[in-house]
């Protein structure tokens, strides 16, 4: 986030799916009113009511925009964190105007505090630049997944185009098309662009690196690469006939090959079109219609109360980012003097939010990734597993909840938590991921550095370096 | 001479407003088209709208009542692995 120009940074540093650091922080909630969509896509299927699963495309309840607005001041009021208001589908936000934009009109007055924005597979994008730019929308996300339309034609089955549905290539050629020309049209009105790709292995993969380049040199800001889900039990094309998604490995280096100056984000969640609460996390639970309809509201008064929270986490935030800044001069100085390259190691950190070590490993639904290295530390990415205390089922195939955490966790080194219970520690260390639970309550990156240095310390970062060389 | 919108209907939207004659409605549990009403929109659309923009593959059925997007026909899922 600091590496975005000073007007981009102050646009996004509260936003919690822009900015990684926000993410510990902010919260965002998705509301459900826009159902139909104009494109299908080969990792969507269109029925959508599981309460169950986390992915994008599906909810449990779709709203009328008066219910949604009702719902979004219920949750703002309840979670003074939550301060930007998506509307991403279930269908396509677009492809569904009067509904999409009387959510933004309505908002947009009751609670001027919130931030809109809206996501989109961009096939009805350029007509609806005009509209967007009127409702204070400064974030719009587009689903770009290629620019070939021989690439397009393996993702999209077919498009709804002026009155008829069109297949194959030409759809895809006509989608590729609108998504360009309505990323151009929304950053010469100064909206703020954010493009997400699915990485599908075998059919984007190699190609998402142009993508990148491309929407990039364009103007997007930040470019989100998310790997496929295709889960056969979804029922989607890919499900059916067999498409894998990437691994961890494969996904870091694409967004790795795709970075060069380009920000690119890697604390995506891929939440559900009616997530609420942060990112990982979803509340959406607790504001059921039934359950908000019995809520009094006073909004003007809670945003008081919002003001206030967002105040101290802006003060927090801010003085983190001073304190970064003087220690990377700091380090800059240091490494004048002595320059010591090591290797870089993965560790996996559980935390709630905040920005600092406060889950139990045995609670963590999900890990975050950093990686450690004589150039600091960087946020790799994040990786979801069933909570180890949840008990000991067998996920389907004899395979324990352990069992698919260590593997979730392949390639890390160590674990930081707030505690760590006596049985996992043994298979954790027995898979070279030495259990951490010395740093609890302390800033994420604090801890990782400190654990960084006592393994340079113990001669752990030479031997493989040493080995490197030879290899080199 | 006129569509049907049968069960599989999820209820996404995407036909009600496109509808030339107004024919389609929310209903519970699914969407219909009011069969007086339906033309399959002859004299303004060379394809019928509901059916060219539905994304649920048997949810339309013709006037003879056969499906308008048999399965297969709109997600290139191979039959085998629709029945499994």
């Amino acid at each position: 986030m600091n590496h975005l120009p000073e007007h981009i940074r102050q646009k996004v540093f509260n936003h919690p799916c822009y900015s990684e650091e926000a993410h510990h922080y902010f919260a965002r909630m998705h509301v459900a009113v826009a159902p139909a969509c104009n494109i299908q896509c080969n990792y969507c299927n269109r029925k959508y009511d599981c309460a169950n699963e986390s992915r994008p495309g599906v909810v449990s309840e779709l709203h009328h925009p008066v219910q949604a607005v009702k719902k979004v001041l219920a949750v703002a009021a309840t979670i003074p964190q939550m301060t930007v208001l998506g509307i991403a589908g279930p269908g396509d936000p677009l492809a569904n105007p009067e509904r999409t934009f009387e959510t933004f009109r309505m908002l947009s007055e009751q609670a001027p505090d919130i931030k809109l924005c809206v996501s989109t597979n961009g096939l009805s994008l350029p007509e609806q630049v005009e509209q967007l730019s009127q409702y204070n929308i400064d974030h719009v996300t587009i689903t770009i997944n290629c620019v070939d339309p021989d690439v397009g034609a393996q993702i999209y089955p077919w498009i709804f185009w002026k009155n008829k549905r069109i297949k194959g290539r030409e759809a895809a050629e006509i989608l590729i098309a609108q998504q360009q020309k309505g990323l151009e049209m929304l950053v010469a009105k100064g909206i703020l662009v954010k493009v997400n790709s699915v990485m599908i292995p075998g059919v984007n993969d190699k190609h998402l690196e142009e993508v990148s380049k491309i929407v990039k040199a364009k103007g997007a800001f930040l470019h989100n690469v998310m790997p496929l889900i295709s889960e056969a039990e979804h029922g989607t094309f890919y499900g059916l006939t067999g498409q894998r998604g990437p691994t961890n490995e494969e996904l870091q280096a694409l967004q790795d090959a795709c970075e060069g100056d380009m920000n690119m984000m890697r604390h995506c969640r891929q939440c559900r079109a009616d997530a609420v609460g942060l990112l990982g996390e979803d509340r959406g639970s607790e504001f059921t219609m039934d359950k908000v309809e019995q809520m009094e509201i006073n909004y003007p008064e809670a945003m008081k109360m919002r003001a206030e929270v967002h105040a101290a986490i802006n003060e927090e935030l801010e003085s983190k980012r001073l304190a970064k800044e003087s220690k990377v001069q700091l380090v800059s100085i240091q490494g004048l003097q002595k320059k010591e390259t090591t290797r870089p190691v993965l560790m996996a950190v559980a935390t709630k939010g905040g920005g600092v070590i406060n889950e139990h490993f045995g609670h963590a639904g999900e890990f975050l990734i950093y990686e450690a290295s004589s150039d600091g530390v960087r946020f790799i990415g994040h990786r979801k597993t069933t909570p180890y205390c949840e008990g000991d089922i067998s996920c389907g195939d004899g395979e324990s909840v352990l069992d698919k955490t260590l593997k979730v966790l392949a390639g890390c080194e160590a674990v930081l938590c707030s505690k760590v219970g006596y049985e996992p520690w043994g298979p954790l260390e027995a898979a070279g991921i030495q259990p951490n639970g010395e740093h609890a309550m302390e800033p994420i990156e604090d801890a990782v550095l400190k654990v960084y240095e006592e393994m340079r310390v113990a001669g752990k970062l030479e031997a493989k370096a040493d080995e490197q060389q030879k290899v080199a | 001479m006129a569509l049907e919108i049968i069960e599989l209907c999820t209820n996404c939207w995407a036909c009600q407003p496109l509808c030339p004659s107004k024919a389609i409605y929310e209903a519970k549990p699914h969407f219909l088209i009011d069969p007086d009403k339906c033309n399959e929109c002859s004299g303004d659309f060379e394809d019928s709208q509901c059916a060219s923009i539905c994304p649920i593959e048997g949810a339309i059925l013709n006037a003879d009542g056969e499906p308008m997007n048999p399965p297969g026909s709109l997600t290139n899922i191979p039959l085998q692995k629709l029945a499994a």
